[in-house]
């Protein structure tokens, strides 16, 4: 005869189940909020973090996407001896060639240094390079002129430079007036403008560029390529990526670097992605205070409620009615915490990216994992005391002092 | 089936009741032999031996001094703890035979209790603690509020369905905690000192409510200190020490073997 299966086993509405397990919110309204807090405080600095950094790497990402993906960068290499190769002269004219590519333009670069005068001492080489370029070099690296113009047929003859992004920021000049000039290796050159950042070509960012006549006139440039810049068809990246080494050396196809920008910027951007491992620790042990902070307040809850415990075994309850309710209060209180933080590390990044005109990105990781972060410490939290409460004898509960 | 006391069980508590129902000269309530010691040093023997059964519509009264056993003698009859030695059992339902999570159940849906301090809840209106004697009966949520409000109706309290306890008197107080009691109609209602937070007339008047219960047929103990609101009930049964010693429903000579055995010196200081 088997007795457990005569009583039926009264289960708990969930409904019922849920209004229980809000009893000790209501009655101690502040004390519930106070011992969320930690968890909030966690999980708003997780969801921050996982925030803002995916917001960055998917800022980046559209940026690189919108710059286009088929650039291609032809650099002279090392020869076997371990010295700088020099790309041919024709090496441009033989790329342009290739079906698939569209544009083709280069730099050739030009040893000395720059100043905005010639007081400065030489050993300031403030990392600027001086780079002659061709003209239609803006477009096809994916940047424009920021102040000022170009330069053109007319300029590319004269003492003209124009400023790459960090390199005027390097020299200090925001600002392009009539008559600035500077100072490149004993000869003055006039700014004629200054570009926007070329996320794609850093090396057009940090130069400074003059037209390729004035740079074998005034600075004694031989007039080799150092780099050229490639637009192909999208489609035929890669075809024309395998053949550009040949191209542009036939004689030695080895000492000729090519690579794709794109693809390197967007693992830069998938690192830049991951997140803070630093902040994400500190909100893991704001999480585990958090996580004490309940389990403490549970306790104490469970032995001011004795009484309650002991009339709810008297009413029917049976200790799992009782672990029950225990565990969802504690687990509510957790959630009640990861809300908050969900919210309040959503807002800090909404506010972040706002102000730096960016697009906001939430993770779901970021927020359903600091939901159920919450929730597997509410119920961590909350086990021990639920189980005390739970093996509370009815007598014991009811047992008044 | 045949409802031969002790028998374990076969069918669900709800078919027990029915079956109950049904057997009119069956007690709800037999106390057999039980003891009960805690532990602990030293251990203190709260209950010796002490044996009676309740009929059904029976309104008995538990009178004693402080110590003697009666709170003790409510949990046992009331499942809420088990004997040392002993039988008790409730509609024929042998207790010691039963597990923690079968005594929940018949608690659930056998046992009424009212207590000393009440014990309702602030946060909840009158009627959701009166629909709370049904919560771990497994009756949903609007039948538990419907059968709330027969039950203030019973306790003369259907007008305040919406107050909080908290604006209740006292008097009032302890009729929402006997129709917490009622909601699930109880085989038994057990009351440990219902009147013990009251003044005398409040007191007076929660008696007069159990005998109009009485009246309508519900089975009550009720534990009292008061030796005036004991001598108003139908039975009384005196303790003293652990030990029943006396059963108006007793003849006299159980009585007399009954004082006989009791100690009769340092107890007596009931007023
Ligand atoms: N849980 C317990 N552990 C140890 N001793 C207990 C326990 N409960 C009761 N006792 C002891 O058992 C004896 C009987 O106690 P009980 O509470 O049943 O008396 P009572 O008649 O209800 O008294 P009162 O009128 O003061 O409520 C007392 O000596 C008490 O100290
Ligand atoms: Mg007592």
């Amino acid at each position: 005869m088997t007795e457990a299966a005569t009583f039926e086993m009264r289960k708990l509405r969930p409904t019922d189940l849920g209004r229980l397990s809000t009893v000790g919110l209501r009655t101690r309204k502040l004390r519930a909020g106070l011992s969320a807090l930690g968890i909030a405080i966690g999980v708003a600095a997780i969801v921050a973090v996982l925030g803002l950094s995916s917001s960055a790497s998917a800022g980046l990402l559209n940026e690189i996407s919108s710059l286009g993906t088929n650039l291609l960068v032809v650099q002279s290499g090392q020869t076997l001896f371990g010295t700088t190769a020099e790309l041919p002269v024709v090496a441009p004219a033989m790329i342009a060639r290739i079906g698939a590519v569209t544009r083709v333009e280069q730099i050739g670069s030009i040893t000395g240094n720059v100043y905005r005068s010639p007081l400065i001492p030489t050993i300031d080489t403030n990392a600027i390079t001086i780079d002659a370029a061709s003209l239609g070099l803006l477009p096809t690296v994916g940047t424009s002129v920021a102040e000022g113009s170009y330069l053109n047929a007319a300029t590319a003859q004269e003492p003209v430079a124009v400023l790459g992004a960090a390199a005027a920021q390097r020299l200090g000049i925001d600002q392009v007036y009539l008559g600035e000039r500077i100072w490149l290796d004993n000869e003055w050159f006039y700014v004629a403008g200054i570009l926007k950042p070329a996320i794609l070509a850093p090396a057009v960012d940090s130069s400074v560029l003059v037209g390729f006549a004035a740079a074998e006139h005034y600075l004694g440039f031989d007039g080799h390529p150092s780099t050229i810049y490639v637009r192909a068809k999208t489609s035929q990246v890669n075809t024309v990526y395998g053949l550009l080494a040949a191209t542009a050396n036939p004689q030695n196809p080895s000492e000729v670097d090519v690579s794709l920008p794109s693809t390197a910027l967007v693992a830069q951007a998938d690192a830049q992605g991951a997140f803070d491992g630093l902040f994400v620790g500190l909100g893991a042990v704001a999480l585990l205070v958090g996580a004490i902070g309940v389990a403490n307040i549970m306790i104490i809850s469970v032995l001011e409620r004795r009484s309650e415990i002991g009339l709810r075994r008297a009413l029917g309850a049976t200790r799992g009615h009782i672990l029950g309710q225990f565990l969802a209060e504690s687990i509510l209180i957790a959630l009640f915490g990861g809300t908050i933080g969900v919210g309040a590390g959503t807002l800090s990044t909404a506010v972040y990216t706002a102000a730096k005109h960016e697009v906001i990105v939430i993770p779901t990781l970021a927020w359903a994992g600091g939901m159920g972060a919450a929730i597997i410490i509410g119920a961590v939290a909350g086990l021990w005391p639920a189980m005390r409460a739970a093996r509370m004898s009815p007598t014991e509960a009811l047992w008044t002092v | 089936m045949t409802s031969d006391a002790g028998a374990v069980p076969t069918q669900r508590l709800d078919d027990n009741l029915k079956r109950f129902a049904g057997s009119a000269d069956q007690p709800v309530l037999e106390v057999d032999e039980v003891a009960k010691v805690y532990s602990g040093e030293p251990p203190v023997s709260a209950l010796r031996g002490v044996s009676f059964s309740i009929a059904r519509g029976e309104l008995v009264g538990i009178v004693g001094p402080s110590g003697s056993g009666k709170t003790t003698l409510l949990h046992l009859m009331g499942t809420l703890d088990r004997p040392s030695s002993g039988h008790v059992r409730v509609t024929g339902l042998e207790v010691g035979r039963l597990s923690d999570r079968e005594l929940s159940a018949l608690r659930a849906t056998h046992i009424g209790f009212v207590f000393q301090q009440f014990f309702l809840s602030e946060h909840q209106s009158v009627l959701d603690n009166v629909a709370d004697g049904l919560l771990y009966a497994g009756v949903p949520q609007v039948k538990r509020r419907a059968r709330a409000i027969d039950a203030l109706t019973m306790v003369g309290l259907e007008g305040r369905p919406h107050a909080r306890p908290n604006q209740l008197s006292g008097g009032q107080r302890q009729r929402v905690a006997v129709a917490r009691a009622l909601v699930g109609d109880p085989a038994i209602v057990l009351a440990d000192e219902p009147t013990g937070n009251l003044d005398q007339a409040t007191g007076q008047s929660i008696l007069g409510l159990f005998k109009d219960l009485h009246e309508l047929g519900v089975t009550i103990v009720v534990i009292t200190h008061d030796r005036d609101i004991a001598a108003r009930m139908d039975r009384r049964i005196e303790m003293l020490d652990g030990q029943m010693v006396f059963d108006s429903a007793d003849n006299l000579a159980t009585v007399t073997a009954a004082a006989s055995r009791a100690p009769t010196s340092g107890n007596d200081h009931r007023s």
